[in-house]
């Protein structure tokens, strides 16, 4: 592909020549990415500082508090693996930072399960909200998938009791001959890479889903005007 | 389906609201519990089980298993898929969901004794029952084992009276028709207590280890790790699959699934894992789908806990 050479003349500053498009290129694939992009969120509604006046309960707290003990699973994971899968039984560092990673995921689930249950009682599926309540409960069952995974990756009696019993399980419904609980390497790997990043692509998708139609209404809620 | 007459959010009058100060606080608070919480309860950390551990705790039972396997007794000799096609495996209904996932991760019983004795030289005896345990025919080997199983027979327990020679190898009597058998699963003992039998199982002939498929089946088979997992109440009957050693919280959020074990029809069931799961992908779906089901959707309404969360707006707006 050639270039012309108005294109990189530093005499080149017209608006016509470096500045986008105004009218957006309706066939640009790059315009059509960023006016999806765009779309998701209202305008502003992204990280707003205000929020409807029905906002006012601890409840609201627990799905940001889920999302934190998340971001400290995430960390603790991460320096874990820093050492390798079984570093945490030789070193005293590592077996506390697995104990936090343990704490944070007990909290991360607690926190969860109140954030859903809030969220069942409010009926939170309203307005359209429907695929953000699937996507939540969808992101429940894959953590409960990550942390079946890494306690079978723990490399101790608990994980080789876990798969002994597991494997029953997972094998009564046809899974096993796909994911072997018995082969803690591949347990490892579907537990650091495959299923994190499930949970954090999905949790984004939830996310964008709660700004994009703001906090549900309480039940028999009427607009003044 | 009733139409939705749900106002939208972004036309409520709002106050202020500080999301990312509330994301910052939060992250502190979770962070410094997970920090304390690690810092007075720890985590377990029991060490594996190892093959010597278990040969030399309960020589007997790893003789028995050794020899079970031979006989194609055994819990993964008649297991089904995913590692071989000795059973039907458990079924849904008429569907047999075991089955059709193949037989993916095929595992010879009579191999995790045979593979690693296999590889053992120097020692005449071994070799010598080796060649003659191959030398028989398929019938005339699962004679041998038979017997042998039968010979060492089970301790009393849950008022059943012994067997045998009660569980007891060395009161084994010295002939009764066994052929190689007590040589290969004694010399598989030996093997187990020199601490090569994990290697041989593991490698499969592939100098990085990884998968324990093997080695897990066979240590499973016996009644070694089970009886240990019991003295530590995790057994499956004692809502073992949501708990962890010691008094550790282990993955509670399972309680469910593991509730359905300990009832009946399932704690019964010969198709108890097709079953629950059944059920619990059935109650889940439910619950994924709950927005668009006519009555359970409707709870929420039914059971007024939401005016808890919107008490104080409900007091304004019945003010104005």
């Amino acid at each position: 592909m050639t270039t012309r050479a108005s294109e990189l003349s530093p005499d080149a500053t017209g608006p016509s020549e470096l500045s986008p498009d105004p009218t957006g290129d309706p066939d640009s694939w790059t315009n059509r990415l960023r006016g999806w992009f765009e779309g998701l969120v209202p305008a502003g509604q992204a990280l707003p500082d205000r929020q409807p006046v029905y906002v006012a309960s601890w409840i609201y707290v627990f799905g940001v508090l889920t999302l934190t003990a998340l971001v400290v699973v995430i960390a603790s994971g991460v320096v874990l693996s820093l050492g390798g899968a079984t570093w945490w039984h030789v070193s005293s560092v590592g077996h506390y930072v697995n104990s936090v990673h343990l704490w944070s995921v007990e909290l991360f689930f607690g926190f969860m399960v109140i954030h859903l249950w809030g969220n069942f009682w409010m009926a939170a599926w309203r307005g359209r909200r429907a695929m953000t309540w699937i996507t939540g409960i969808v992101l429940f069952l894959i953590s409960i998938g990550t942390s079946f995974t890494g306690f079978l990756s723990q490399s101790n009696f608990s994980a080789q009791w876990i798969a002994a019993e597991g494997k029953d399980g997972i094998n009564s419904i046809g899974a096993g001959a796909f994911f072997n609980v018995l082969n803690p390497a591949q347990m490892l790997l579907w537990h650091v890479v495959l299923l994190p990043l499930s949970v954090g692509l999905l949790t984004l998708l939830h996310i964008i889903l709660v700004r994009r139609h703001g906090v549900v209404p309480p039940l028999d809620a009427r607009l003044e005007n | 389906m009733s139409r939705d007459r749900t106002p939208d959010s972004h036309d409520f009058p709002t106050r202020r609201y500080d999301l990312v100060k509330e994301f910052v606080i939060a992250l502190v608070v979770v962070t410094v519990l997970s920090l304390g919480l690690a810092a007075i309860f720890s985590s377990p950390d029991e060490k594996a089980i190892t093959m010597s551990g278990w040969a030399k705790a309960d020589p007997d039972n790893l003789v028995t298993t050794a020899a079970s396997e031979l006989a194609g007794t055994t819990t993964s000799a008649t297991y089904g898929a995913p590692y071989n096609s000795a059973a039907e495996g458990q079924k849904l209904g008429p569907i047999p969901l075991q089955k059709l996932g193949g037989v993916r991760v095929p595992v010879d019983s009579a191999d995790l004794v045979l593979g690693p004795l296999s590889n053992v030289s120097g020692d005449p005896k071994l070799s010598a029952a080796l060649a003659h345990w191959k030398a028989a025919t398929p019938e005339q080997q699962t004679r041998w084992a038979t017997a042998y199983t039968d010979a060492i027979g089970t301790a009393a327990a849950d008022g059943e009276p012994a067997a045998g020679a009660g569980g007891e190898v060395g009161k084994v009597a010295a002939s009764g028709g066994y052929g190689p058998v007590p040589a290969l699963s004694t010399a598989l003992l030996g093997l187990a207590k020199a601490g090569g039998l994990e290697g041989a199982l593991t490698s499969s002939g592939n100098f990085y280890g990884g998968d324990q498929t093997r080695s897990l089946l066979l240590l499973s088979d016996g009644a070694y790790l089970e009886d240990q997992a019991v003295a530590q109440n995790l057994g499956g009957d004692q809502w073992g699959m949501m708990n962890e050693v010691g008094n550790a919280p282990g993955q509670p959020w399972m309680w469910l699934y593991t509730f359905w074990y300990q009832v009946k029809p399932f704690s019964t069931s010969d198709n108890a894992d097709a079953e629950v799961w059944g059920l619990m992908m059935l109650l889940t779906l439910l619950l994924m789908f709950v927005p668009f089901i006519p009555g359970l959707r409707s709870i929420p309404r039914w059971i007024p806990i939401h005016r808890l969360v919107w008490r104080s707006y409900d007091r304004t707006a019945q003010r104005r």
